[in-house]
């Protein structure tokens, strides 16, 4: 059990009459890369957003490093260190790259006499030495609400790493990024997981990123989970291709 | 403390008491439920929040006040204070509601403030600060032994104010100008692709709100009195009711109008008439407080 | 540049000790002047710098008035007693009392506004956008309803304080020097704070809310501690004008939202929202504005002034310091130069 870090049984929502997620259930494993796709409105998202706590469960458990976490608020479990990136980047507009960076470092280490001081030296050069990561240093002194869509995506994927989070939901990270970019932040999620130790858990649509990265991956159909396993499981699997097809 | 007990145990022991409150409240209630309307539909056809909402009211009031001193026949009053405050509505639209609609919330709702202190300060430069009324000189009804007293006049305020509803409903399901705006209403950039001009729809529905206020007004002082700065409590009525009822909900704003005049009067029968405003407020925050414990048990904000 | 800006603050300063020796006459103009920028400055901490536009903010001020009064009056006599005599002459107060009630008065008036600010807070701050607005309008408008139908702190017809031991000319500057403290420390306790940690998160709430909940910052806690700290001195300020007016009552002095209320506001926007500046400019241009008009446009002066409030947020939202930024950004170190960081950091 120890090496299973997100436990998700049975969890269920709807809204309305809608009925987004139906007794879904799923392990995401310490320290790999955990794969989930599925069409267009499959609750891929919603599922992310029950995880992290945006809306209550209408049933189920979801259990991050053996504790439930169903019934706790979005900033509890974010200081857990289990973070999202929104599928709709979302950034602080208004500051430029460094402050965005500045302001993303963990809370949950932090006292609270902590935010009567300023930020050190190393914080900036970590802040730094992120936004070089992501390919971003020459961009961090704009106003990141006039960067680029991709840029903003992989300005909030450098925050996430500022926060240091153990687990990292990614809902998908290279819509809207330059294909000739897209090996590069492959490389970039992998080492993020490698090198800082971070189990990721990815939404993404484009197959050939997810079925290079994941070594297990979740297909949802109609709020539903259809199948399970390898990428090459996956790949073979006619549910999968059928969902795929039938959703066109 | 022993006075409001004394007044709680007068409605049990004279449980006709109720019936007058209830028939206060309603009448009350329907002229706010007139004003809500009309700042459910600005709302959510221009995402303005008119905070001076009460002040169009009151001016529609010495609209017709003003007529009354120079020998019109007072129920004139109510269609000339609407065809007036229709105008004041178009040119207070083009100066100033015009120009936020496209900017965030607050603005609109500290513009609006601004125009609610100066509207309120320039009635009480050309009529006083007096409290004012008209007076239709007609007789009052009593009933169950004279407990409860019904003024023609008022009767005639409620039938005035349901034709006004009622003519709004008509006029906004079966006209040209309705279905705009309540296509605006829905999606105003899908309305322009279809062809709808909707700066002009916009004008429109401000002054038509502007001019349900005026009449409403007219409507208030034939029945109670007025005076410039009453202007505020009306607005925040107006708000306790959309807040209540939500956008877009015709029916739950003339509900919640009329359980808020209801309220209003049982607070004021209970604790004395000296707590008629903080009663008014008071709900404004109880029904916030309502609002947001629903919110939070779905994880969400008040927005 | 750091030469220049250390001229400009002793030469601000000096003006502040200068100022009310200098223009005699205006004494009470220019204390109010500080009452201004002390209200301006507070609303922007939650306002400008945090997102949250109260309308309400002028509860802190009159309930600060309250609470100075009640201690300071409840020190030496009994409060129903005092009240119910209105400032019938037989209740005198010693040097000492009078000092004492009014340093333990607005110190606890300051402590008492933090304390309550948290307490509404924890319920209002679930309210966004006009929610959050209309919701302090309504707590500032229901305090003045309900303390002027409360007898024991003299109903409607408010307090009387004694007067001022001393006399008229010494009064004024006294009351001058005591809102120029506290403006001033406002002013250097602001600044201080946009600096720190605690500025970033207020001003990533105010960006992005929701972001800043899933980055895990403690958001309730950050917008409950701005208030509090808003509220502390607003309160003080409170405190200082009860025994400056001697006599206040609810509605028109205490609790006045369409006055005090909104014109620390429109201060703010006329000045420049979410900077440290912008309110202090804009507390000083309103003034002016408001005691021009006071002197020359005779009964239209509050027409003028809700001209004002609509011209602004209409047309000048940006205010001042907004023009000056779009208009020199380099003065304000916005530029995508390599040199810039190390200054920063
Ligand atoms: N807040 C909401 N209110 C109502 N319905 C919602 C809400 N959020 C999602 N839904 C519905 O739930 C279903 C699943 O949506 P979800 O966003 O989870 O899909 P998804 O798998 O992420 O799709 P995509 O690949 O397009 O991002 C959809 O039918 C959507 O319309
Ligand atoms: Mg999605």
């Amino acid at each position: 059990m120890s090496d299973i870090i997100i436990n998700v049984q049975n969890v269920s929502k709807s809204f309305g009459g809608v009925q987004a997620n139906t007794n879904v259930t799923m392990q995401v494993e310490t320290g790999g890369i955990t794969g989930l796709i599925g069409p267009n409105g499959s609750g891929k998202t919603t599922l992310f957003n029950s995880i992290v706590g945006y809306h209550p469960i209408d049933g189920g458990s979801i259990q991050f490093e053996g504790q439930e976490i169903s019934k706790l608020p979005v900033q509890q479990i974010a200081r857990r260190g289990l973070l999202r990136t929104f599928q709709q980047t979302r950034i602080y507009g208004a500051m430029n790259g460094i402050e965005n960076m500045l302001i993303s470092l963990p809370h949950r280490k932090m006292k609270i006499w902590d935010a009567l001081k300023t930020y050190t030296r190393e914080d900036y050069e970590r802040a730094d030495h992120l936004l070089e990561f992501v390919g971003l240093y020459e961009k961090r002194m704009l106003k990141s609400g006039d960067l680029s869509f991709g840029q903003q995506k992989l300005l909030e994927f450098a925050m996430a790493l500022m926060n240091e989070p153990t687990c990292l939901l990614l809902d998908e990270p290279t819509a809207g990024i330059n294909p000739t970019l897209i090996n590069g932040l492959i490389d970039r999620l992998k080492r993020a997981n490698t090198e800082f130790g971070i189990t990721l858990f990815v939404i993404e649509h484009n197959m050939r990123v997810i079925m290079n990265m994941a070594e297990t991956i979740y297909c949802l159909a109609h709020g539903e989970l259809l199948a399970q396993g390898t990428p090459d499981e996956i790949q073979n699997d006619q549910r999968v291709i059928d969902a795929y097809l039938g959703a066109h | 403390m022993d006075q409001i007990l004394g007044n709680i145990g007068l409605l049990f022991e004279f449980p006709v008491v109720n019936l007058k409150i209830v028939l206060d409240g309603i009448m009350v209630g329907a002229l706010f439920a007139l004003a809500a309307y009309g700042l459910a539909l600005v709302w959510g056809v221009m995402n303005v929040k008119n905070l001076a909402q009460g002040d169009f009211v009151i001016s529609g009031g010495y609209v017709s006040w003003y007529l009354v001193q120079n020998g019109f026949p007072a129920l004139l009053g109510v269609p000339i204070a609407f065809i007036v405050m229709w105008g004041i509505g178009w040119v207070v639209y083009k100066l100033v509601i015009s120009r936020v609609i496209e900017r965030d919330l607050f603005t609109s709702l500290l513009a609006t403030f601004g125009l609610a202190i100066m509207m309120a300060q320039i009635l009480n430069l050309l009529f006083g600060s007096d409290t004012q009324s008209v007076d239709l000189g007609y007789d009052v009804l009593y009933f169950f032994d004279g407990f409860i007293d019904v003024p023609i006049a008022k009767l005639i305020g409620v039938l005035m104010a349901s034709a006004l509803a009622a003519g709004v409903i008509i006029f906004m399901k079966s006209s040209r100008m309705g279905q705009a705006i309540r296509a605006t209403a829905q999606d105003a950039r899908a309305a322009r692709v279809m062809g709808i001009d909707t700066e002009k729809v916009y004008a429109f529905t401000f002054s038509l709100n502007s001019a349900i206020c005026g009449a409403a007004g007219a409507i208030i002082v034939m029945v109670w009195v007025i005076q410039p700065f009453y202007g505020i409590s009306y607005s925040i009525r107006a708000f306790v009711i959309v807040t209540a009822a939500g956008l877009g909900n015709l029916p739950g704003v003339i509900a919640a109008g009329l359980g808020i005049g209801a309220l209003e009067q049982y607070g004021a029968h209970i604790f004395g008439i000296g707590y008629q405003q903080a009663i008014a407020v008071m709900l404004l925050l109880l029904v916030l407080l309502v609002r947001l414990i629903q919110q939070r048990r779905n994880r969400q904000v008040l927005k | 540049m750091a030469k220049n800006k250390t001229i400009l603050y002793a030469a601000i300063l000096a003006f502040t000790f200068i100022a009310p020796f200098a223009f005699p006459a205006f004494g009470t103009q220019l204390a109010t002047l500080w009452l201004m920028i002390i209200v301006a400055l507070t609303w922007d901490m939650t306002g400008g710098q945090m997102g949250y536009n109260s309308l309400g903010n002028i509860f802190f001020y009159g309930t600060g008035m309250y609470v100075a009064a009640l201690i300071s009056i409840g020190m030496v006599y009994d409060i129903g007693d005092y009240t119910n005599a209105a400032g019938g002459g037989i209740y005198k107060f010693t040097d000492l009392q009078y000092f004492g009630g009014l340093a333990l008065g607005v110190l606890g008036a300051g402590l008492f506004c933090s304390v309550v600010a948290v307490v509404i807070g924890y319920l209002t701050f679930g309210l966004r956008g006009p929610y959050f607005a209309i919701g302090t309008l309504g707590v500032a408008i229901a305090a003045g309803e309900l303390v002027s139908n409360w007898d024991w702190v003299g109903g409607g017809q408010g307090i009387a304080l004694p007067v001022y031991p001393g006399d008229l000319d010494t009064g004024k500057i006294f009351f001058y020097f005591l809102f120029a403290a506290v403006g001033v420390s406002t002013f250097l306790f602001a600044k201080w704070l946009y600096g720190t940690r605690f500025g970033a998160a207020i001003n990533a709430i105010r960006d992005d809310e929701e972001k800043a909940d899933a980055m895990g910052i403690h958001t309730l806690r950050y917008k409950l501690y701005t208030w509090a700290m808003a509220a502390f001195f607003v309160g003080l300020a409170g405190g200082i004008s009860a025994f400056q007016l001697i006599h206040f009552e609810p509605l028109e002095s205490a609790y006045q939202t369409i006055n005090l209320g909104i014109f620390m506001v429109v201060c703010v926007l006329l000045g420049g929202k979410g900077t440290l500046w912008g309110p202090v400019i804009g507390a000083i241009l309103f003034h002016l504005f408001k005691e021009v008009t006071w002197n020359y446009l005779l009964g239209w002066q509050w027409v003028a002034l809700g001209a004002l409030i609509v011209v602004t947020v209409v047309y000048f939202q940006d205010g001042v310091m907004g023009y000056l930024m779009h208009r020199y950004p380099e003065l304000f170190g916005i530029k995508v130069d390599e040199k810039t960081r190390e200054e920063v950091a």
